[in-house]
């Protein structure tokens, strides 16, 4: 899993900016629920920078993405602008979809989000109807589909997939696999060794990646993105990585053995990155000014979300249908 | 024109319906089991010809996978084509409830009407042909209880046309209901462009003493029914409701205010059907005016039995439906 070349500079410093928005995001988010500043269920994505914007830098934004409830990452990392998904996330009528979808119905066309379930599994067949009206429009996109190892045990992964390969759909399916399906070791409860095979059992194009290495993410992200819009069908990419804070925030994780704990944290991507740009003689003046430029980012769409209004009560009966329902 | 046919079977309807919006619009496609002609033209016929017409990218024929064929249909359906999921049999609509529950009925409003779904899933049902409990419920009131879905059922071949078409143009999910039974019945043609809107029901049988509020295999039991009745002078009056969801509370509330009686016929079983529904609507309308509370009639509370003795006793019939009149209208 280790002899990719490493990315292109500019590649790894895109990946980089994208990764750090997302990790401060997330160590806002815990710090403001913590402080009560915030009343929402968070699924934190801390550890799992990396694979999301190594994926989003090999596509373009015009590009679909369906993801889930654990989210946040994938949609920074496509590029949802923060102010936006932070007043989303906050129930506000300047978030994404006024405050009716929330942190775990994300969607904003503009940038190609067009779905985002809490619903494990669903999003796969949903991913094959977008890449359907690619391939029919003939318009060159491709969909990226993300979902977790648990969501490999539900019965929509093995029908989106198969309906995939047998259509050779222009679909990549990111599975992020963190080991933990909720609190349950993936060991415990998924009868293969790796997700891959399932792919591979499918007839599908399949590879396994350390998705928390940025080259080796974004060349398998390249390599499938590529293999889409050729023409030549679905990849599913089964990248490994690890969640930090647990399901959601307020679990203690105490079902993760101390150790592997231990060496996840030992592995964690973001010092990893942000060492490898020093290497590559990335200034250390210019890390920081990417990361300072996130922070105000950040700082600025949290007040915009802590000062916007609420939606009115009444905006529930818009959008259930075309028309307005009645009171 | 001179060579049209007077009358076409309903399953026919669908068909024509279905082509004329393919012609119409490039973005309606065809999704389902068996649905192209290589496959034999839907389990029923009823897209027989459409892949020959329109070819096998616009009509596809899928795995037996009613998850996937959903989800496919509201992934299309997002990014603007007008999907028909056609899935063979409305017990099977149970594997994919996910899909058009959480998904095609909720994503415009989640997404704060940035996105849509104008996806249309036909699907047939309909007791009698001794299929048993897993070929054969209506399962409307489940669909009818969630916002943001529109459920429709024509009784009749014309409607069928007009109803169908409007269902695949129109912007929101549609479930249209069809029925097995009646699939090779015969009636009047429509027009080519003859449409019927949604959310609006009609009144094939004017009539004075009760209305008869009813839907789908419901409609030609209760103009039986009215017909015999008719012959004792017990005037009925008979409402199509076409569209179940949202219902045109307007035409059955105004039938009713002027008969002053309904009962509210359907084959699904009787107990939390649609008939609850509309009967509270009409009670807490016109509760002071009515002659007796209003009846209901539908199938017994257990699944559909296969022996035609016992499916017999449990389906919805006219002598329930003449029963139910003669005790509200004493």
């Amino acid at each position: 899993m280790s002899d990719t070349q490493m990315a292109d500079k500019d590649v790894l410093i895109d990946i980089f900016t994208r990764a750090d928005l997302i990790m401060q995001s997330d160590i806002k988010f815990r710090k403001m629920i913590g402080a009560g500043q915030l009343q929402i269920v968070y699924y934190p994505v801390r550890g799992q920078e990396v694979v999301s914007s190594a994926m989003m830098a090999a596509v373009n934004q015009e590009d679909y993405l369906v993801t889930i409830y654990r989210g946040l990452h994938d949609q920074l990392a496509k590029g949802i602008p923060s102010k936006d998904l932070w007043a989303e996330f906050a129930g506000k009528m300047a978030g994404t979809c006024k405050g009716k979808g929330g942190p775990m119905h994300i969607t904003h066309p503009e940038t190609g989000v067009m779905v985002t379930t809490g619903i494990v599994g669903s999003g796969i067949p949903i991913a094959n109807g977008l890449a359907l009206a690619s391939q029919l429009e003939k318009d060159g996109k491709v969909t990226v589909c993300c979902f977790g190892d648990g969501a490999s045990n539900i019965g929509a992964f093995h029908e989106g997939l198969n309906m995939a390969q047998v259509w050779k759909l222009p679909v990549i399916f990111l599975c992020q696999n963190n080991l933990y399906s909720e609190h349950t070791p993936m060991a415990f409860a998924t009868s293969s060794d790796t997700i891959k095979q399932r792919g591979e059992g499918l007839g599908m194009r399949s590879v396994r990646v350390n998705g928390n290495d940025a080259s080796e993410m974004y060349a398998a992200a390249k390599e499938a993105v590529e293999y889409a819009r050729a023409g030549n069908g679905p990849t599913l990419i089964e990248a490994m990585t690890f969640r930090f804070h647990g399901h959601l925030l307020g679990d203690t994780g105490h079902y993760i053995p101390e150790a592997e704990m231990e060496q996840a944290l030992k592995d964690d991507p973001m010092p990893i990155l942000r060492q490898q740009l020093l290497d590559i003689q990335v200034s250390e003046a210019d890390i920081a000014a990417i990361e300072a430029k996130n922070k105000e980012i950040i700082d600025e769409a949290a007040q915009f979300a802590l000062d916007a209004p609420y939606p009115p009560g009444d905006e529930y009966r818009i959008d259930v249908l075309d028309v307005e329902i009645a009171a | 024109m001179s060579d049209a046919p007077k009358e076409i079977m309903f399953a026919q309807a669908c068909n024509m319906a279905m082509a004329k919006a393919m012609a119409d619009d490039p973005k309606v496609i065809l999704l389902g089991e068996d649905i192209a002609d290589e496959q034999g033209g839907g389990v029923f016929k009823v897209t027989a010809g459409l892949s020959a017409q329109f070819g096998t990218d616009r009509v596809r024929s899928t795995p037996i996978s009613e998850q996937a064929i959903v989800g496919a249909a509201v992934g299309s359906a997002l990014v603007g084509y007008k999907p028909v999921a056609e899935i063979m049999l409305m017990n099977f609509i149970t594997v994919a409830m996910d899909q058009i529950v959480n998904h095609a009925a909720k994503l415009r409003f989640m997404s704060g009407g940035q996105t849509s779904v104008p996806l249309t899933i036909r699907t047939t049902t309909g007791a009698g042909t001794g299929l048993g409990g897993q070929h054969s419920d209506m399962l409307e009131a489940w669909l009818a209880h969630v916002p943001g879905l529109k459920v429709v059922a024509a009784s009749n071949p014309a409607d069928a046309y007009g109803l169908l078409y409007s269902s695949i143009m129109d912007p929101n999910p549609v479930i249209f209901i069809e029925n097995t039974p009646t699939y090779f019945t015969k009636g009047p043609a429509p027009a080519p462009d003859h449409v019927v809107p949604l959310g609006v029901a009609s009144v094939p049988r004017e009539g004075s003493d009760i209305s008869l509020i009813t839907y789908s295999r419901g409609v030609g039991a209760c103009h039986a029914v009215a017909e015999k009745l008719a012959g004792e002078g017990i005037s009925c009056e008979v409402v199509d409701l076409r569209t179940i969801a949202p219902f045109d509370e307007e035409t059955v509330l105004k039938s009713v205010a002027k008969t002053k009686a309904a009962v509210v016929v359907h084959e699904a079983v009787k107990n939390f059907g649609t008939g609850a529904e509309i009967s509270s609507r009409i009670h807490e309308e016109l509760f002071s005016e009515l002659k007796a509370p209003v009846g209901r009639v539908g199938s017994g509370y257990a699944p559909v039995p296969f022996s035609p003795a016992i499916e017999k006793a449990w389906m919805f019939s006219e002598d329930d439906i003449e029963r139910e009149i003669r005790k509200i209208l004493g």
